[in-house]
């Protein structure tokens, strides 16, 4: 049989380098395909991944894309159908809300490698020492509060973490769940940007408020990153981010704050809408490759169950890629070894794809909105955000620019006139 | 009468250059230290300096994830390549521009430079479409002629600047003795012009491999670059700066070693001209 290579696409996270490293068993098993590994940034990632399958270049077998991507693509055609993943794959076992993301008219395009919604990281050490008990469901309302009282700037503690670097996988993220939750809307049904409306002055505001008073400086250039590494240092009190985030600030090669950290839910807005967003990392073959059958049996193995297990084996049941399958969360070892295993599942299912806002919306998404044109809008309104975070403009001037942009960018999209 | 420098103004040149020496080199050291630190060192606040649990982990992870080697062969075929195919094209222009110019000759110089001026992106549809067509994504093909593209308006300009500092005059003369074009290149100006195009290979070698853009997006697992190779180690969700630094620093040893070789020869390439 000639030799079959897969050039697989994928982004520098800890559970895809631990793929890379565990795929010697893949190889094992499928004498006849070899793998090649491209490990990208995600922001270089998405550009030529896109690039790649838009132009149908054929550069790829294998994609790790974004559940953002998968139905906007599935749409085009640009996608293989992963229903055909073997017999024992167990499909079914994907948890709802994930697999919802990753299906388009009733067929499934991409599986999930793992998947993340968001939750508040506190320090129950310094929630203790201020006589504050974190409700397991907290509202903005008290967040505030808690930020406010614990932030000490003296010792360089700070009440709040939160994102403030632009763009629409950076501030945007937060800021768009922390809208959904507070009963702001993107867009009404008919694709007016709502930007103009009183509700978005309260959410902003808030935000802009809530890191003025607790957050720590420099706060608009803030990511992910930045913000873990402040975490982990013991600079901030509480954090709101991607669950993902658990392992590492539980980890006591990492953190210095590693035993003393609680989880809650994303907090709510006094509605029945958590701020909590939902986002997979997941494997899809592009229409363009020639080898999508070798390149379905290693998505099937990457997926599977029997790769969770055999992550376990090798580096414990804590190190397993979460937020997938149904089973795993079920698994008493793993429900052991990972204390924030609960409150993940829990955000996971608290997330809602498909009805994320208080008033009905036109759009799918929690922390981004389904449409191929919200990484340009996304971005331009993030920087607006920042700039307001950062004191440039006021929270009005902000808002004004965000809604003229996005009107302006709806109308060429053709969604309104 | 010879112009005298006071001894403290040449010890405060000296001090001068010293201080902005280390101003540019300070960042190549923090990346090489933090190459050394563990992640969580990497980012401490206050940084430490030299007072570190020193390690070597990084290094192992990177051997471990990335075939180093591979990216190490593309970077110099890429270079070296571009290199070599430009001055192939770049010395008959710059010889026929400095030597037999025409009322257009500083027209088309100024053109070639202003090539320069547009954003890479600006083209990157059409050339990738192009290569796309012609099967020539993610191979070392693709990247030779991009750089060669990239770097000729720099290199036809460097040596159009040599050879006009090289008297015609001297050219006349081997032909009044009879020399024919090739014995005139041959044996008159390339040995007056070696330092000049040694100068001119060396910096478009550091060009092309210190090129990102074009690397990043048309390469893929085959022929990609140390600059794609770096890339890899960012990352958005986790910590990443131990880990880049080693890869920095790995990439960035090769073309170390051949700068401090031929810095002679590259300074002069670069300031030659400056003065008239």
């Amino acid at each position: 049989m000639a030799e079959t290579t897969l050039t697989v696409a994928t982004v520098n996270n800890g559970d895809m380098i631990r793929m890379q490293k565990m795929s010697g068993d893949f190889e094992q098993k499928h004498p006849g395909i070899s793998l090649d590994w491209v490990t990208m940034e995600e922001n270089i990632l998405r550009q030529k991944v896109t690039t790649d399958i838009a132009t149908k270049g054929g550069q790829y077998d294998i994609m790790t894309i974004g559940n953002y991507e998968v139905r906007i693509w599935a749409k085009q055609g640009w996608l293989v159908p992963l229903d055909d993943l073997g017999d024992d794959y167990d499909a079914a076992d994907i948890m709802p809300a994930i697999r919802e993301g990753l299906t388009y008219e009733g067929t499934l395009y991409a599986a999930p490698f793992y998947g993340e919604s968001s939750m508040v990281m506190y320090r129950t050490d310094l929630f203790e020492a201020a006589g504050l008990t974190m409700p397991e469901d907290p509202t903005w309302a008290f967040i505030g509060e808690a930020a406010r009282a614990l932030t000490d700037t003296e010792n360089e503690v700070y009440g709040i973490c939160l994102r403030g670097k632009a763009g629409w996988g950076e501030n945007m993220a937060f800021i768009t769940s922390l809208g959904h939750s507070m009963g702001a809307r993107w867009f009404d049904m008919d694709w007016q940007p709502q930007f103009d409306q009183p509700i978005w002055t309260d959410t902003l505001q808030f935000y802009v408020d809530l890191m003025t008073d607790a957050g720590p400086p420099g706060a608009s250039t803030n990511g992910f990153n930045e913000n873990l590494a402040l975490f982990q240092s013991g600079k901030c009190a509480m954090w709101i981010d991607a669950t993902v985030a658990a392992s590492f600030v539980t980890d006591p090669k990492e953190s210095q704050v590693a035993d003393s950290v609680g989880f809650a839910l994303a907090p709510h807005g006094g509605t029945d809408k958590h701020g909590s967003w939902l986002w997979s990392w997941n494997l899809a073959v592009p229409a363009s490759t020639e080898h999508a059958d070798a390149a379905k049996a290693f998505i099937a193995w990457a997926t599977s169950k029997d790769y969770t297990t055999m992550v376990a084996e090798v580096d414990g049941w804590a190190n397993v890629p979460p937020g997938t399958r149904t089973s795993l969360y079920e698994n008493p070892e793993y429900r052991e070894a990972a204390a924030f295993a609960d409150m993940t599942l829990r955000s996971i299912n608290a997330a809602d794809q498909a009805d994320p806002t208080v008033d009905p919306v036109p759009y799918i998404g929690g922390q981004w909105v389904g449409i191929p044109e919200f990484q340009g809008l996304g971005t331009a309104v993030g920087q607006q955000f920042s700039a307001a975070l950062a004191g440039r403009v006021s929270v009005d001037q902000a808002l004004e620019n965000a809604q003229r942009f996005t009107e302006r960018e709806m109308k060429k999209g053709g969604y309104i006139e | 009468m010879a112009r005298t420098v006071s001894t403290q103004r040449k010890a405060a040149v000296t001090v001068l250059a010293w201080v902005i020496g280390l101003l540019i080199f300070f960042p190549i050291l923090w990346t090489v230290l933090t190459s050394f630190k563990t992640e969580g060192e990497a980012i401490a606040n206050p940084p430490s300096f030299l007072f570190f649990d020193w390690t070597m982990e990084n290094y192992t992870e990177v051997q471990e994830r990335s075939n180093y080697l591979r990216h190490v062969v593309n970077s110099v075929a890429i270079s070296f390549g571009s290199t070599l195919i430009g001055l192939i094209i770049a010395v008959p222009a710059a010889w026929a521009m400095a030597f037999s110019p025409t009322k257009r000759t500083k027209g088309i110089l100024m053109w070639m430079l202003s090539t320069k001026m547009l954003p890479a992106v600006g083209v990157l549809m059409p050339i990738y479409l192009i290569f796309r067509d012609l099967g020539l994504l993610d191979t070392l093909i693709a990247l030779i002629i991009v750089m060669t593209m990239v770097n000729l308006p720099i290199m036809v300009w460097m040596l159009y600047t040599y050879f006009k500092e090289i008297p015609a005059d001297i050219l006349e003369a081997a032909r009044m003795d009879g020399a024919g074009l090739r014995q005139e290149i041959v044996y008159v100006l390339a040995p007056m012009a070696v330092p000049g195009i040694a100068s001119t290979c060396l910096l478009n070698i550091i060009l092309a491999w210190n090129e990102a853009f074009w690397s990043l997006n048309l390469t893929a697992a085959s022929a990609a670059p140390l600059t794609a190779f770096i890339a890899s180690y960012s990352s958005p969700e986790g910590l990443f700066w131990a880990k880049l630094s080693a890869a920095s620093t790995m990439a960035i040893a090769p073309i170390l070693v051949l700068g401090w070789f031929s810095q002679r020869q590259l300074v002069r390439g670069l300031t030659f001209g400056a003065v008239k």
